[in-house]
């Protein structure tokens, strides 16, 4: 299990699906239908038509490698302090896009370059009661 | 070269680099102000005379640039007060010689003035906490920080190339015997390779060594044209060529180890119409070890791959074939949140032969690269080619 306590991301109009999918576990990606650009992050236009009419979201398979990573060791953020080391990385995703993410459940150290993930997704509590789920991988 | 035609018909007439280290009693404004007299008696002019005002720093709001103004009581004709990270002074200089070639100004100071150290800020392990900030929807979660980010930059290239911890450590120490040579740097006790590998993780693959410090500090430049400068108290060093350019993570398909460097740097060469090896000097932005190797790489002084050859074996110290950061660097000297404005004011001082122990040995060209941001992430760089008038 991790121990990092995740801080809230601030989710805006353009990544409310997003955030919705991690709720209904679910890793989703943003593509433009007429440019067949996948986008991440997601955005309100496709950075190549700069047109909103042909973007959709669809579910990813949430399988990926790890692009690169590091081991941290110090970070006096609040949510981080207490979980060091842990696994910061870029994962690049089956369907051609990269997430910045954590690998977790494992040694970090037995992290590497190249390594086949899987995501899994952590609820974590809101001042709100209500919850909201981040997405972190998983050495396959 | 030519002197009449854009960039070389600009000049930097004046520089100066705050002593201090560690500066509790002062703010940053007045270190700005102090540096601004340091760099105009420099240069034999006046406050009076600026009628252009660059600056930025790590504290400066919107509108920042305004308060700068009044707290000088100067009412500059051009302002520019972009904030790009630790390459904005770069950047301003290059800035700075556009405006004074298209008649909107024609004394540009340039400022940089810092309380990091006495502040106690964690600039790079501080990471990312909470931020109402959607660009930041997607990284705070993670706790990434800037040396994680950096570090993410290292493991790639280790594992692309078969760079090492050993090839890094290596300019560690060389930084820190450039700095035993300089009086004013921060840290000048000699180390060793052993001592930077020895020394705790911070994010694998950088260890503390790896690094840089954080101090207190500040700098200024003015910027004239040749022809003015030419007829003031300091030799005057030429722009030769400037770039500037920014990386990112684009839609989520950008490689990693491509940084801004390498968009500014080639941008700067055209322009100075010069080759890699006519260069005799290199500033090298140093936030941490892994920063001066992409940087090399990207701006071309060796091929993807080989920067960790490139850095050993004293290549780039005092007697190698490209002598990197003369007075130290970030990683020895000073490094109060922003490096940029030192890459500038060590060049100058350089090429007009001013560096005691330290100087090179009559070095013609300089090459000043400063990034701005997190390399790994998103990122600026700002390069500036400058050399002795001919
Ligand atoms: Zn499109």
């Amino acid at each position: 299990m991790s121990n990092i306590e995740h801080p809230l991301p601030y989710a805006s109009f353009e990544s409310l699906g997003y955030w919705e999918g991690t709720g209904r576990d679910e890793l989703v990606l943003q593509r433009c239908n007429k440019c067949q650009i996948v986008q991440h992050r997601p955005r309100g236009i496709c950075v190549n038509c700069l047109d909103a009419s042909n973007l959709e979201h669809f579910v990813a398979s949430g399988k990926g490698t790890v692009y690169t990573y590091t081991v941290t060791e110090q970070n006096q953020a609040k949510g981080f302090a207490k979980a060091c080391p842990y696994v910061l990385a870029y994962v690049d995703l089956e369907e051609g896009s990269r997430i910045l993410t954590n690998i977790v459940d494992c040694e970090p150290y037995d992290v590497s370059v190249g390594a086949e993930v899987m995501v899994k997704f952590v609820t974590q509590e809101r001042p709100d009661t209500e919850s909201f789920a981040v997405p972190v991988f998983t050495l396959s | 070269m030519t002197s009449n035609q854009f960039p070389t018909n600009i000049a930097i007439a004046g520089v100066y680099e705050h002593e201090s280290r560690f500066s509790p009693d002062k703010t940053e404004f007045q270190i700005m102000a102090e540096c601004a007299k340091g760099a105009l008696d420099d240069s034999g002019l006046a406050l009076a005379d600026v009628d252009g005002l660059f600056g930025a720093s790590m504290t400066m709001g919107m509108m920042g640039i305004v308060d700068l103004a009044e707290y000088l009581n100067i009412r500059p004709s051009h302002i520019d007060g972009s904030n790009i990270g630790g390459s904005s002074f770069v950047s301003h200089v290059n800035h700075a010689a556009a405006a004074i070639n298209a008649g909107l100004c024609d004394v540009a100071l340039v400022l940089y003035g810092s309380t990091a150290a006495s502040n106690a800020m964690a600039i790079g392990t501080g990471g990312s906490s909470g931020s109402r900030n959607p660009e930041t929807a997607f990284t705070v979660p993670y706790g990434m920080t800037t040396v994680g980010s950096y570090a993410m930059y290292a493991n790639l290239h280790m594992k692309k190339y078969g760079t090492t911890s050993e090839q890094l450590a290596e300019i560690a120490v060389t930084m820190r015997h450039h700095a035993s040579l300089n009086p004013l740097a921060k840290m000048r006790k000699l180390i060793t390779v052993d001592d930077v590998l020895s020394s705790r993780l911070i994010s694998s693959p950088l260890h503390l060594l790896d690094c840089c410090i954080i101090s207190d500090g500040g700098g200024a430049v003015v910027v004239t044209s040749l022809e003015r400068a030419r007829d003031l108290r300091s030799k005057p060093i030429q722009i030769l060529g400037c770039g500037e350019a920014v990386q990112h993570q684009g839609v989520g398909d950008t490689d990693l180890l491509t940084i801004a460097a390498k968009q500014s740097g080639n941008q700067a060469f055209a322009m100075a119409g010069l080759k890699r090896s006519d260069i005799d000097l290199a500033m090298i932005y140093d936030s941490f070890t892994i920063t001066v190797l992409a940087t090399l790489e990207n701006l071309g002084f060796c091929k993807a791959g080989e920067g960790g050859n490139f850095v050993t074996g004293g290549n780039i110290g005092l007697k190698g074939t490209l002598p990197v950061n003369p007075d130290g660097g970030g990683l020895s000297s000073n490094h109060p949140g922003m490096r940029g404005i030192f890459l500038i004011i060590e060049a100058v001082k350089q090429l007009r032969g001013e560096c005691g122990e330290r100087q090179l040995d009559s070095p013609e060209t300089a090459l000043a690269h400063g990034t701005g941001g997190t390399i790994g992430d998103k990122h600026s760089g700002a390069t500036l080619i400058l050399g002795v008038t001919q």
